[in-house]
């Protein structure tokens, strides 16, 4: 393979990139609005633009999804870096000893539910549940998303972050942790935890 | 037996099916014995697919235009 795309001109290799970007769109474009938020766009318009300028690494159309989604991560890190916004001082507190699962058991918001926690799940709209997500910081964010939204395996996004298998497998751990604990506070503060608000 | 603890620990993995066959029967062990952790485990089952349901939304056309006209415009 990598013999025959030595072989390849420019051209084709371009051409083959902007078959696999185009056919991307949609996936790389919902990944970043998970990540970026309202710069998601913008985020895919700098991840068309390195990968064209990175073309010759282009060699395995199967790996090629992976690729984009690799340089989109790499473009969404860089926005929220320069960024540096308050949101990603979010307080974690205690994140190992929180259960959300325990929390809604014990504050019982809904008294007269025999369903109690998926109740509490039911008060989320999906936009709820993609607010929570953008309060996680970027280290928490990132593999939450690719892998419990967009079912890549975490060994992937660990060559995706150029992060040793363990970290990633641990920011996945505390990043679930962290976000239940910002549904919690989310519904506390957005009063969710009323009977009969929706 | 494994603790609560680590049976928690390991649900989203479980239902995942990213452990491995021995941490499967250890969870699987402790699950036939601990009503609780059932529930925890339905609960984990419940938001993992609202996270999944969160993935999923429908890309503005006037977006899709312009991605796509980006990508036209590259060098050819």
């Amino acid at each position: 393979m990598d013999a025959v795309c030595a072989a390849e001109p420019q051209s084709a290799r371009v051409e083959r990139f902007r078959d696999v970007a185009r056919e991307q769109l949609p996936r790389l474009y919902r990944i970043a609005r998970r990540i970026v938020g309202d710069e998601a766009e913008d985020a895919v318009q700098d991840c068309l633009l390195k990968g064209y300028q990175s073309v010759d690494q282009l060699r395995d159309d199967t790996a090629a999804p992976a690729w984009l989604v690799r340089i989109l991560v790499n473009c969404c890190r860089d926005r929220l870096r320069r960024r540096a916004r308050s949101q990603e001082d979010v307080e974690l507190d205690a994140l190992e000893e929180f259960s959300l699962y325990r929390t809604i058991a014990y504050e019982d918001p809904f008294p007269y539910s025999d369903s109690l926690h998926l109740d509490f799940l039911a008060e989320f709209s999906v936009d709820d549940v993609r607010q929570v997500l953008l309060r996680l910081p970027e280290h928490y964010r990132i593999p939450v998303v690719l892998v419990y939204m967009h079912g890549f395996l975490a060994r992937e996004v660990a060559e995706m972050l150029d992060a040793p298998l363990g970290t990633v497998l641990s920011r996945l751990h505390r990043g679930r942790k962290a976000f239940e604990q910002q549904m919690w506070r989310y519904a506390t503060e957005h009063g969710l935890l009323r009977e009969g608000v929706r | 037996m494994i603790s609560c603890a680590e049976a928690v620990r390991r649900l989203w993995e479980y239902i995942d099916d990213v452990v491995d066959a021995s941490e499967r029967a250890l969870i699987e062990t402790h699950l036939a014995r601990c009503r609780r952790c059932c529930g925890e485990l339905e609960f984990a089952h419940e938001l993992r697919r609202t996270l999944t349901d969160a993935a999923q939304e429908d890309v503005p056309d006037d977006v899709l235009r312009r991605l796509r006209h980006t990508l036209e415009e590259l060098e050819r």
